[in-house]
């Protein structure tokens, strides 16, 4: 009888299935997975370190390239643990607008997931049509802040600036025909919140369209339903957060949990699955894409009722007017003392922390009274979705490794740091 | 909120009574310190008494308090002796180069410190435990893997970005940096732009590791200020680390 050893084999990290930058050394019987070990740190860029030696303000913009699809939810942490540090009141508009821009980021996170995951798995017209969408979003971004992905739009106090009251127009040029600019400006002839709100109303179709793709669909199911089954205690051994305990029938949300900002002011649902496998985590993200959008609604009528401040009147951690500047002794001062030095936090420390899409995101700010931060830990949920994944994969095939990877909704630049 | 947040420091110090170093209370967040001895013993009560219920283990981290305090620009006396420009010590790891070497402020026993935040379900709250490794130079800490599995690589990851050893580990290695990588980066003694660079030499045809030679560069100096601009009731803390600095 012929000696059967098991096999080893190496997957990643060049592989389009592994979300960036994932090496995984699979052993293997057969097809059959026996072990996982996934080798990750290849995207390490040392943000923590980085952070200690940089006026807090300076770092936001570092916060966005952690998880790059989900920008602005980790500004959100960031700034929180500054604010919860500093007890800074923010401006009610302001919170608003975090809202809004967290859905909407949401929304932006979850289609990249969507995509990615169904082409991982074998399905590539979702992907085609979910990137569709994301044009859209990231358009609202550049709105806003200028940039299409990397914003740095929220700051310790409130938002960069307020919503735009014209979106940026396209142009006609040698690669778009004015009939084609004409026919992409149509939606953008209003300010920023026309443009969202016509984006949501069309948003809840094209989410019937993802479904109608995978939902019912045979190799869909196949693909992903017993696949991945992760119980509820073990959610919680592994600490999972966000979607990935949810879909192990926990229901539990930060948003609704431990309310920040104002989401206990706007009405939503939280979606849970029951069976915790990744069909289940599927309809949960799908639903909570749906939710998103009805929390977005709500923010739009809200914010076009209630212009106001988009930032903090606190001078001491957020930057006076340009008029200011030029007319009074007080904001020249203020100004030079926060573009040169920062401002200071007492010493201390705090945990904040916010509903990410991937899950619960947080930040652990340790201050020593300086200008820059002591130390800054960075809770990234996809770091310990990852470190289940050993248990996750055991006992399946090698091609389900890969629908694991997707509803684990790896991004490295979280999990790396 | 803030009810239960001192409801649970009271049941804390009731149930532990003196293997707590301390219970505090701190921006509306509760902080215990337990010994390395008592980790595992206070984990697996936090996680099993029906009081608590902290059924998961949201992050652990490292920390390494060697430079706590410690500033770039004095600003207390400068109007007796004037400002300085703040870039001539090296005094943090922004500004440390190869071979550079940091003197630890802290007291033995106080340098490494694991902490780790809990999540109660039931309760809805959370916990912060810190454990300071009582050996400086070797510095351990007991495992809790067992208490949450999800510790496994919260644990690799702070040996090593920091070097702290968790005792009952099943596999402790690297995970963030490069395989073969020197040295722990996170301390505070480790400089910013690294010890070693990497290219590939074209002669040796192998990538090869040099002494790095980029400059540090930091622009802002880390400064404390004692103004108590945001403290009114933290004051006293301020002055104590300004003593220890």
């Amino acid at each position: 009888m012929p000696e059967i050893k098991n096999y080893t084999l190496n997957f990643g990290p060049q592989h389009p299935a592994a979300h960036g930058v994932l090496r995984l050394v699979l052993e293997m019987d057969g097809e059959v997975i026996e072990r996982a070990d996934p080798h990750i740190g290849l995207l390490h860029r040392g943000t923590e370190k980085l952070a200690e030696t940089k006026p807090y303000n300076q770092t936001i913009g570092y916060m966005d390239r952690l998880d790059y699809v989900s920008m602005m939810c980790n500004e959100h942490g960031y700034v929180m643990a500054i604010e919860k540090m500093l007890d800074l009141e923010i401006p009610e508009r302001a919170q608003y607008i975090r809202v809004m821009f967290d859905e909407i980021t949401r929304i932006l996170n979850h289609l990249m997931w969507i995509g990615t995951h169904a082409l991982d798995v074998g399905a590539m017209t979702v992907f085609l049509y979910a990137f569709r969408e994301r044009e859209d979003l990231m358009d609202m971004y550049e709105a806003v802040s200028g940039a299409r992905m990397h914003a740095t739009y929220y700051r310790p106090g409130g938002v960069a600036r307020d919503l735009p009251d014209a979106m940026p127009q396209y142009l006609e040029s040698r690669w778009r025909s004015k009939k084609e600019a004409d026919r992409l400006n149509q939606n953008r002839q209003g300010s920023l919140l026309d443009f969202i709100e016509d984006f949501c109303r069309r948003f809840p179709r094209y989410v019937d369209e993802y479904e109608t793709l995978l939902t019912d669909n045979r190799i869909w199911k196949q693909r992903t339903v017993g696949i991945g089954v992760v119980s509820e205690d073990r959610a919680y051994q592994l600490g999972f957060t966000g979607p990935m305990l949810r879909g192990s029938g926990v229901e539990w949300d930060l948003r609704k949990k431990q309310p920040y900002e104002v989401y206990d002011k706007v009405d939503f649902d939280i979606p849970v699955g029951t069976n915790g496998d990744c069909y289940d985590r599927y309809l949960v993200r799908v639903e909570e894409m749906r939710q998103s959008n009805r929390i977005i609604t709500q923010c739009i009528d809200w914010l076009r009722v209630n212009p106001g401040l988009s930032m903090t009147e606190n001078h001491k951690v957020a930057a006076p007017r340009r008029e200011a500047i030029k007319a009074d002794m007080e904001g020249l001062i203020h100004h030079f003392k926060l573009f040169t030095e920062g401002y200071t936090l007492p010493p201390g420390e705090v945990y904040a922390s916010v509903e990410h899409p991937k899950g619960e995101f947080g930040i652990y700010l340790i201050s020593d009274g300086a200008n820059k931060p002591y130390r800054v830990k960075i809770r990234a949920p996809g770091f310990a979705h990852l470190s289940s994944m050993n248990e996750m994969a055991q006992g399946h095939m090698l091609a389900d490794v890969v629908a694991i990877i997707g509803t684990q909704d790896i991004v490295f630049g979280e999990i790396d740091r | 909120m803030s009810n239960s947040i001192q409801q649970l420091a009271d049941s804390l110090s009731a149930v532990f009574a003196e293997k707590l170093v301390s219970v505090e209370i701190e921006f509306n967040e509760v902080s215990i310190e337990v010994t390395p001895e008592n980790l595992l013993e206070v984990t697996t009560e936090l996680r099993d008494n029906p009081e608590f219920e902290f059924q998961q283990l949201i992050d652990l981290c490292g920390v390494d308090y060697s430079q706590f305090g410690q500033d770039e620009w004095q600003t207390d006396d400068a109007s007796r002796a004037g400002f300085g420009r703040g870039v001539d010590a090296a005094t943090s790891s922004g500004r440390l180069q190869f071979g550079d070497e940091l003197e630890s402020l802290t007291p033995p026993g106080r340098r490494f410190a694991a902490v780790y935040h809990l999540l109660s379900y039931v309760f809805n709250r959370r916990l912060r435990i810190r454990v300071f490794a009582s050996n400086d130079d070797f510095p351990v800490v007991p495992t809790v893997t067992e208490v949450w599995n999800s510790a496994d690589w919260y644990e690799r990851e702070a040996f090593d970005l920091l070097g702290i050893l968790f005792d009952g580990h099943p596999d402790l290695r690297r995970i963030l940096t490069d395989y073969g990588f020197v040295g722990h980066p996170f301390r505070k003694d480790f400089p910013m732009i690294g010890n070693v660079e990497m290219r590939y030499d074209p002669e040796k045809r192998r990538v090869i590791y040099e002494p790095v030679t980029i400059e540090p560069r930091v622009l802002v100096p880390r400064v404390r200020r004692n103004d108590h601009r945001y403290l009114e009731d933290v004051g006293e803390d301020t002055e104590d680390g300004a003593d220890d600095a």
